[in-house]
């Protein structure tokens, strides 16, 4: 296994990777964990690291290719330190989604579908997040953000910013 | 009727195990296991009368014993928590707040089944509920409730949790089990059945999340006290959850066959801003919707098919008056498109086909024909693809059509909405 170099993956994904290769009855079944793990550590599906995770995992990076083409959790180019992902599904439409994504755009000085200068910020859209009796709610990375106002919304960037 | 919810027990730290506990958890599994055979855990789910709470509403105990015997190969439960039907967001609160229920639900089922190895399929983005699942599943593990041997009874069972990836369409079963199997979420066509021939083509059975969690309740109280409460046809307690235009959105657990209008009124606070109703989508955005003068209807499977629509996910979504209706729909349509899967023609060009069309409606360029377009696009979906997918873009524009066609006319003839848009975002 010369050619699977550790560059892209961090000791924790492969040994979590490691781990995954015990649990299935079908080995082929890692295909979305193993990008859960990529994700995880790089914020986005990196190929090159898809193709260090293929070799690791003895599996075609094709199956790999393929799954991280269909599922559309997973940011295929770098984003932002935090990914907002603002649902504008029917029952968040309904409750103002449109309002909120102008109100972020206006904020962050940035359209749906970019990044902030500071690469703090990626805005996107996403479809239902199962949260519909929090609208308009958005998802900022792995967390949820609920029953949103402009208050809210003003608080959660300012939070967000003093993290870093 | 003094109804007390038992899924959405209102008890505080119910998420852990020793709360959970001293509230009677895990008592039906230690009964399960101790007192009664596989077959009589079955007979006693098939007696409750209990139906998938998932949206189709199969028997859950007839699904159980279609299972292929004697094949040789090992049997499976798929654990459906791949929450994703606009409008519905249960299963999340289940599986937030009361983990351990799901769990012993599980356990009990794949006791009853003859299952070894069980796989909960969590949609991708339920990052906080995934982890109290694993919490859930680490402490059962440390009571001897999961692992071999289970509490002596010479039953073994791990559960391996699954995260799905952000696609719609893998809460179609056979999705599920393409996705779980490593492949993009496609469905397989059915026959075979996932009983039959599932996951790893061996024999599997596919529960939602609020359907196991009634598991333990059956076990324990008894199929006669299940049928005690809702319907005859629609047994048991059922989840509504509520958004949209209402003072009160959230989760509302209670009799099969409660009024709609007592759900909107005297649960969910009635309309907010004191606007007036518009209609009422009673299953998730897949159901055909309801006009404001259709609420006094009952919410169980079979009231809410007389009445022309579907119980569905029972995911209640509200519009006030001030909604413009081909807004609603565009914005429903844009979701199927996005999630057509993409195998079968037309649901991939239809969906797409209906988004475009809605969309130019909307936008001030819609065509005196592109209602009848519409209405023909719906024809050629339905009933024409492998998964119901296509069928569930339909009924939202359908129905939107026939109930305010008159709105549609007044968009494509002014080029903008007749309605007034209220005020959502505070």
């Amino acid at each position: 296994m010369d050619s699977v170099k550790k560059i892209y993956l961090d000791e924790k994904s492969l040994g979590r990777l490691g781990e995954l290769k015990k649990v299935f009855p079908d080995r082929q079944s890692v295909a979305l964990p193993v990008l859960h793990v990529i994700y995880d550590q790089l914020g986005y599906l990196d190929m090159k690291a898809i193709e260090e995770a293929a070799g690791y995992m003895e599996i075609p990076k094709v199956y790999f290719e393929e799954a991280a083409s269909f599922y559309t959790m997973f940011p295929l180019k770098p984003v932002g330190k935090y990914l907002i992902q603002v649902c504008h599904n029917i029952s968040c439409t309904l409750m103002g989604a449109e309002e909120l994504v102008e109100y972020l755009t206006q904020k962050l000085g940035i359209k749906v579908g970019q990044t902030t200068g500071d690469k703090l910020f990626t805005l996107v859209y996403v479809e239902c997040l199962g949260a519909c009796g929090g609208a308009p709610m958005m998802q900022i990375n792995d967390k949820y953000y609920e029953h949103l106002t402009r208050e809210k919304v003003d608080k959660i960037l300012a939070d967000l910013r003093k993290q870093v | 009727m003094n109804f007390e919810p038992f899924l959405l027990a209102p008890i505080k730290d119910h998420d852990k195990i020793d709360v959970y506990q001293k509230h009677g958890g895990y008592t039906a599994l230690r009964k399960a296991l101790k007192e009664m055979s596989p077959e009589q855990v079955v007979t006693e789910v098939v007696n409750s009368g209990l139906r998938g709470r998932g949206g189709a509403g199969f028997p859950t105990g007839r699904k159980w014993q279609f299972l292929a015997k004697g094949t040789g190969k090992p049997i499976y439960l798929c654990v459906n928590a791949d929450e994703s039907e606009p409008g519905t967001f249960k299963d999340r609160e289940l599986m937030l707040l009361h983990p351990h229920s799901v769990i012993e639900g599980t356990i009990i089922t794949s006791y009853a089944i003859g299952c070894h190895h069980a796989f909960i399929y969590i949609r991708g983005e339920f990052a906080q509920e995934t982890r109290q699942l694993e919490r859930a599943i680490s402490e059962a593990n440390e009571k001897g409730y999961l692992g071999e041997n289970i509490l002596g009874s010479g039953f073994d069972l791990k559960i391996t949790i699954y995260r799905g990836g952000g696609a719609y369409i893998c809460g179609e079963e056979t999705a599920l089990m393409t996705s779980l199997e490593g492949g993009k979420g496609y469905p397989r066509v059915k026959p075979p059945f996932p009983a039959v021939a599932g996951l790893y083509g061996s024999p599997t059975i596919i529960n939602n999340v609020e359907t196991l969690s009634n598991v333990p309740h059956i076990v324990n109280k008894g199929a006669e006290w299940f049928k005690s409460i809702g319907t005859a046809k629609s047994t048991g307690s059922k989840i509504f959850c509520v958004s949209g235009h209402v003072n009160k959105p959230g989760n509302y657990e209670l009799p099969m066959g409660v009024s709609l209008r007592e759900l909107l009124y005297e649960h969910a606070g009635g309309i907010r801003n004191d606007a007036n109703l518009k209609a009422v989508i009673p299953g998730g955005s897949s159901v055909p919707i309801l006009p404001a003068d259709k609420i006094d209807v009952n919410m169980d499977f079979e009231s809410l098919a007389e009445a022309g629509s579907m119980l569905g996910s029972a995911g209640v979504i509200v519009l006030d008056d001030n909604t413009c209706i081909v807004h609603a729909a565009m914005v429903i349509s844009r979701f199927y498109r996005h999630e057509s899967c993409g195998q079968c023609t037309p649901c991939r060009q239809g969906t797409t086909w209906m988004y475009r069309v809605l969309e130019r409606i909307e936008h001030g360029k819609g065509k005196p024909e592109d209602l009848d377009l519409l209405l023909d696009i719906c024809d050629n979906i339905e009933g024409n693809t492998i998964c119901p997918l296509g069928d569930a873009a339909v009924p939202s524009v359908r129905t939107s059509i026939k109930q305010f066609r008159d709105e549609y006319e007044y968009h494509i003839k002014n080029k903008k909405c007749l309605v007034t848009l209220g005020k959502r975002f505070e």
